[in-house]
C-alpha cells in the first residue's frame, strides 16, 4: 500500500477507534454516563428528536438566523470597507468608529438589540448582522489598501475607464481578503448566535443545548453540540465552494 | 532635417523632485531626447538612476516636476503608448488570453474580437495552447512573453518597456530577446527600453542612452551601429560588440560603483 493511503487509512481509523474506545468504556461502566453517554445512546437520542422533528425545528431557526444575519452583515460590510479603502477621507471619518466598535464583545450588545429589535428573531439576526459587519469591513478595506501599485499603473496606462478599473481590478485583487474576513465572520457568527440563543430564545441550537442543561437532558445536549458542529463545518464549506467558483485562479 | 516632424518624441528638460523642501531628492534631471518614429532607444544606467521615472513620466503614470514631454500623435482610434512592465504585472486573476485582450477589453472591443485577436498573437509567441492558463501556471519566461502579448495587441503608437527581462535567466532572456526583435522588426514600433543590462541594450536598441546615478541625466548616447535584422545570440561573437560592450561599461563604470 501506497505511504499516501495509508496515511488516509489511519487518519479515518484513529476517530472510530475513539469512538469504539468511548463506547466500550460506556458499556463496561467506567465512564459516568451522567455527564458523557455513549456515543450509540446519543445516536438513538438523535434519531429519536430527528423524528419528533424537533431537532429539525431548533437547526431551521439557527440556520435561518445565521444565513440572513450573515448576509445582512457581509454585503454592507463588504461596500462599506470597498469605500473605506478607496477614499481616504472616509475611511478617516470611519476608522475611529470601526476602532471603537470592533473590540466591543458583540454579544453584550444583545440586550440593547433586544430593546430595538425584539426578542424575536430579529435581535438574534442583529447581533450576528453586527458582527459580520465589523469584521467584513476591516478585512475588505485592508485587501483593498493591499492591492499592489503595479496594477493601478497597468490600468492606467491601458487608459481603463473607472467601472472597468473597479470591476477588472479591484474586486479581483481585494477578493482574496475579502473571503479570508468571511471565513473569519462566519466562525465569529456561529459563537455569537449560541450565545445569544443560549439566554433569549425559545428555538434554535443553542436554545437546545441550553434547555437540555436545565433539565439535565445529557444526551440532547450532546445532540446540540454536534448539530451545530455540523452547521459550522458546512456553512465554511459552502463558503469554500464560493471561493474555489469565484477565485479560480488561486487555486 | 527630414520633414518638418523628425521626432516621435521629444523629451525637453525633464526633471523630477519627490518629496518637498529638505527631505526632496531628485531623481532625474535636464533630460533631453528626441526618439524618431521607428527607432528602438534603450535608456540605461544604474538601479536609482532614474531610467525608469523617465519612462513612467512618457507613459504618462507620473507627473514631472519641470520639462516636457510632447509626442507627435497617433494615428485616429490608436493608443498613444503602452507599456510592458517588469515581471508581475500581469494580472493573476486573468487567463494568458484575458491579459492579453486586456488592453483591448478597456477600449470596449468585444469580447470575441479582442479573444481573437490576443489569440492570434498569442500563436504568433507560441503560447496559443496556454490560452486558459493564470499567471501563476507560467514560467517567468511564457509570463513576460504575455506581458509583451498586452502590449503589442493593444497596437499602440509607442512601446514602452521597463526592464521586462530583469527578473529572466540568461537563457530565457536571450530566448526572449531574439523574439522580441523578430516581433519588432514585423511591426516597427518607436520603442523605448529601459534596462540595466549593457549587452540587452547592444542587441536590441538602434541608440543607447547611457545615464548617470541619481539625480539621472544623460551621460552620453551611443549609436549601435550592427546591421538589422539582428541575432542577440550570434552578436556576442562580434568583436565590436565587446568593444562597445567595454566602452559603455567604463561609462557606466564609476556609477555602477557608488550605487
Amino acid at each position: 500500500m501506497k505511504t499516501a493511503s495509508k496515511e488516509r487509512l489511519v487518519a479515518i481509523a484513529s476517530p472510530l477507534a475513539a469512538l469504539l474506545a468511548w463506547q466500550a468504556l460506556a458499556d463496561a461502566g467506567m465512564l459516568d454516563t451522567r455527564y458523557l453517554p455513549s456515543p450509540w445512546r446519543i445516536l438513538l437520542v438523535a434519531q429519536q428528536l430527528a423524528l419528533s422533528g424537533d431537532l429539525w425545528l431548533h437547526t431551521r431557526a439557527s440556520l435561518y438566523r445565521l444565513g440572513v444575519g450573515f448576509v445582512l452583515g457581509a454585503v454592507p460590510g463588504i461596500l462599506i470597507g470597498m469605500l473605506m479603502g478607496l477614499n481616504r477621507y472616509l475611511r478617516a471619518a470611519l476608522d475611529p468608529l470601526i476602532a471603537a466598535t470592533y473590540p466591543i464583545p458583540k454579544i453584550a450588545v444583545l440586550p440593547l438589540l433586544m430593546l430595538v429589535f425584539g426578542i424575536g428573531d430579529g435581535s438574534k439576526i442583529a447581533v450576528v448582522a453586527v458582527s459580520v459587519l465589523l469584521l467584513s469591513a476591516i478585512n475588505t478595506m485592508t485587501g483593498v489598501r493591499g492591492i499592489e501599485r503595479v496594477y493601478f499603473d497597468v490600468a492606467k496606462n491601458f487608459r481603463s475607464p473607472p467601472w472597468k478599473l473597479f470591476t477588472r481590478v479591484i474586486l479581483p485583487a481585494a477578493l482574496p481578503t475579502i473571503f479570508a474576513g468571511l471565513r473569519i465572520s462566519l466562525g465569529v457568527a456561529l459563537v455569537v448566535l449560541v450565545g445569544a440563543e443560549f439566554v433569549a430564545s425559545r428555538a434554535g441550537i443553542g436554545f437546545l443545548i441550553w434547555s437540555s442543561w436545565e433539565t439535565l437532558a445529557v444526551e440532547d445536549m450532546f445532540v446540540g453540540i454536534i448539530v451545530i458542529t455540523m452547521l459550522g463545518v458546512a456553512t465554511t464549506q459552502v463558503l469554500k465552494e464560493c471561493e474555489r467558483y469565484f477565485l479560480p485562479w488561486r487555486h | 532635417m527630414a520633414g518638418p516632424v523628425a521626432f516621435k518624441i521629444r523629451v525637453q528638460a525633464l526633471a523630477k523632485a519627490y518629496g518637498e523642501g529638505a527631505g526632496s531628492h531628485l531623481a532625474l534631471r535636464d533630460f533631453s531626447l528626441d526618439v524618431a518614429e521607428g527607432e528602438f532607444v534603450c535608456l540605461l544606467g544604474p538601479s536609482g538612476c532614474g531610467k525608469t521615472t523617465a519612462l513612467r513620466i512618457m507613459a504618462g503614470l507620473e507627473q514631472a516636476s519641470a520639462g516636457s514631454v510632447v509626442t507627435t500623435p497617433p494615428a485616429a482610434g490608436q493608443p498613444a503608448n503602452s507599456m510592458v512592465f517588469q515581471e508581475h504585472g500581469l494580472f493573476p486573476w486573468m487567463t494568458a488570453v484575458q491579459n492579453a485582450a486586456y488592453g483591448l477589453e478597456m477600449r470596449g472591443v468585444g469580447r470575441r474580437e479582442r479573444e481573437a485577436r490576443a489569440m492570434a498573437f498569442l500563436g504568433r509567441i507560441g503560447l496559443a495552447r496556454f490560452r486558459d492558463h493564470y499567471p501563476h501556471q507560467l514560467s517567468g519566461g511564457m509570463r513576460q512573453r504575455v506581458s509583451l502579448a498586452r502590449a503589442f495587441v493593444n497596437d499602440p503608437d509607442i512601446l514602452l518597456m521597463d526592464e521586462p527581462f530583469a527578473a529572466l535567466d540568461a537563457q530565457t532572456k536571450l530566448v526572449l530577446q531574439e523574439e522580441l526583435l523578430a516581433l519588432w522588426e514585423a511591426e516597427r514600433k518607436t520603442v523605448v527600453f529601459v534596462t540595466h543590462g549593457i549587452d540587452e541594450a547592444l542587441a536590441l536598441g538602434d541608440r543607447i542612452v547611457v545615464m548617470t546615478g541619481a539625480p539621472g541625466r544623460i551621460k552620453q548616447v551611443v549609436p549601435v551601429p550592427f546591421a538589422r535584422p539582428r541575432d542577440p545570440a550570434a552578436l556576442r561573437a562580434n568583436p565590436e560588440f565587446g568593444r562597445l560592450s567595454l566602452e559603455i561599461w567604463h561609462l557606466i563604470e564609476r556609477e555602477a560603483h557608488a550605487a
